[in-house]
């Protein structure tokens, strides 16, 4: 059940995205979620899947894994529709009984909105596939680094996010062992009324948090022993060096958000 | 040749957080290490073996007494670092001293710290990472290794800062008998081809077999402290302080017990095979 939450795992690989400026991946991808964002209608949303399937085939990554990403998110997609499709009230009438209306402007909505969040998490899920955790902190760390003048601890809170992302299958993997474990002594995790299932969830977190702890400690001790001494004076294996080819990618993601940009304005004119 | 680890009557005790100490876990400890050693610490749980472990790399700082590490004296607190590069230190638990999500980036980690430049960084981690046998996987992630290749991931990560020594606290007990079978060896060559101290706490016989020297500690106390066929010949004291044996020198043990005529200094299947030959073409 938990080994399928992939978000957060890199998949290596040499396709031309891997090898991308993780500079230039976290800034196209926060213009890419600008251009899922803009406008209302099917424009953006059409430029945004082809930008997507594009991206996601030059990944070479296969397409399985992007689907294994959104289908915890499945419940929340099904909740997001709903909503939207009863509240929203616009447009031409299809269905009603009593209080429940269906209208067209629902129907829209709700179905561009499961599309925006699958483009979204695609997306996302593409940046830290194609992205070491190291290297996706150490473009963040180095975008960021223009706030290390106002005192703002960018390398702590660097290196805080790749241990939090390093940790996600070691947690994972131990939050099934603990499932399991309780299981074997009667907690029902898996049956029983949601409430009973809530409850008996504290014996799962309590000894997960408690062997976090542990964890930390020790790894604070092997941090230290390795000479980690704060962002000072450090060196990198990763290099960082852009090339002709992700000022190219950057170009092109601006090309597809102008164009989202000039159809969402056409279509509404 | 030299010592490199130097303890005199070291001495620790924990403190509580009102700064109160409890009872001593070591209790006047002194231990010469020579350069290129290969030594086992032995001990049952609470002996205090892995409190000395943490001394030699300046994780605890004695109570009494003084530690000094290739000529540094630990309690030197500017020297912290260069101390702890001559004196890696790898632990029981892989998964918790993995920092980064590849591999190699993880080896590099100790040299980022130390702002070793690019290129030479590239050389160390590649080295380290083929001493280990782990070269191919370089690009992987720690979650897909054994634990057995996860805990020699950790050992290219101390190689990298090219230390004199390492200090290694259980290293196996986490492991199935394939990587403890992998870490060992690796221990061994290092040792061998490169001259590394190594100082190993272990509470398996037959790795504390394989050391050039074994010291037995108990109560926060060293009770025995020579080869490992002096050590293990002493089969009685061992039992006493809850320790094992090797199979194969209790199984010498138990016959001589029995009347038979077997040395008491077996420690390897081929010595006792040997031996029970012999046994029975005395007969």
């Amino acid at each position: 059940m938990l080994k399928d939450i992939t978000i957060g795992q890199f998949f290596p690989g040499n396709s031309i995205i891997h090898r991308l400026d993780p500079r230039f991946k976290i800034v196209i991808t926060l213009i890419y979620i600008m251009m899922l964002f803009t406008g209302s209608g099917v424009s953006s949303l059409a430029v945004g899947a082809a930008f997507t399937v594009i991206s996601v085939f030059l990944s070479k990554i296969p397409f399985k894994m992007f689907a294994k990403s959104i289908k915890p998110l499945l419940p929340f997609l099904l909740v997001t529709a709903v909503i939207n499709l009863f509240l929203v009230d616009s447009g031409e009438l299809y269905f009603k009984w009593k209080f429940i209306k269906i209208t067209e402007g629902g129907v829209n909505i709700s179905v561009f909105m499961v599309i925006r969040i699958i483009l979204l998490i695609t997306g996302s899920s593409l940046l830290t596939y194609t992205t070491s955790p190291i290297t996706l902190t150490d473009a963040t760390e180095r975008l960021l680094s223009p706030l290390k003048k106002l005192k703002f601890p960018v390398h702590e809170l660097a290196m805080m996010m790749s241990i939090a992302l390093r940790f996600i299958p070691t947690l994972i993997e131990e939050t099934d062992k603990i499932i399991s474990a309780q299981k074997a002594r009667g907690a029902e995790i898996d049956t029983g009324s949601f409430t009973t299932r809530a409850k008996n969830m504290v014996a799962v977190l309590v000894p997960l948090f408690i062997s976090s702890f542990r964890r930390a400690d020790e790894l604070a001790t092997a941090m230290e022993c390795r000479c980690y001494n704060g962002g000072e004076g450090r060196t990198r294996l990763r290099q960082l060096k852009s090339s002709p080819k992700d000022y190219t990618a950057l170009a092109i993601t601006i090309i597809f958000y102008i164009t989202a940009l000039i159809t969402a304005h056409l279509l509404k004119s | 040749m030299n010592n490199i680890i130097e303890i005199k009557n070291l001495h620790f005790s924990y403190k509580d957080e009102s700064g109160n100490s409890s009872a001593e876990v070591l209790k006047g400890i002194d231990l010469n290490i020579k350069e290129g050693e290969f030594v086992a610490v032995l001990g049952h749980n609470g002996s205090g073996k892995s409190t000395l472990a943490k001394h030699i790399n300046a994780i605890l700082i004695p109570t009494e007494g003084k530690i000094t590490v290739n000529g540094i004296d630990t309690a030197d607190e500017s020297k912290i670092f260069e101390l702890r590069q001559c004196a890696g230190m790898v632990f029981q638990n892989p998964d918790n001293q993995i920092v980064s999500s590849v591999v190699e980036e993880d080896v590099a980690f100790a040299l980022e710290n130390l702002g070793v430049p690019y290129k030479e960084m590239r050389k160390r981690v590649d080295n380290a990472l083929k001493a280990v046998n782990m070269y191919e996987y370089r690009l992987h992630s720690p979650s897909q290794l054994s634990g057995g290749q996860k805990q020699r991931i950790a050992i290219a990560g101390i190689i990298a800062m090219q230390p004199k020594c390492i200090i290694l606290d259980e290293p196996t007990a986490m492991l199935d008998p394939q990587g403890r079978k992998e870490v060992m060896s690796t221990i061994k060559r290092m040792n061998r081809e490169q001259g590394i101290t190594i100082v190993l706490i272990t509470h398996y016989m037959n790795e504390a077999a394989q050391c050039d020297r074994v010291v037995v500690m108990d109560k926060g106390n060293i009770v025995l402290d020579n080869t490992p066929k002096g050590v293990f010949s002493h089969v009685q004291e061992l039992k006493d302080i809850g320790l094992d044996v090797p199979q194969v020198t209790e199984l010498a043990w138990e016959l001589k017990k029995a009347g038979y005529d077997i040395p008491d200094d077996i420690i390897t299947e081929e010595e006792c095979v040997m031996a029970i030959q012999k046994l029975f073409k005395q007969k």
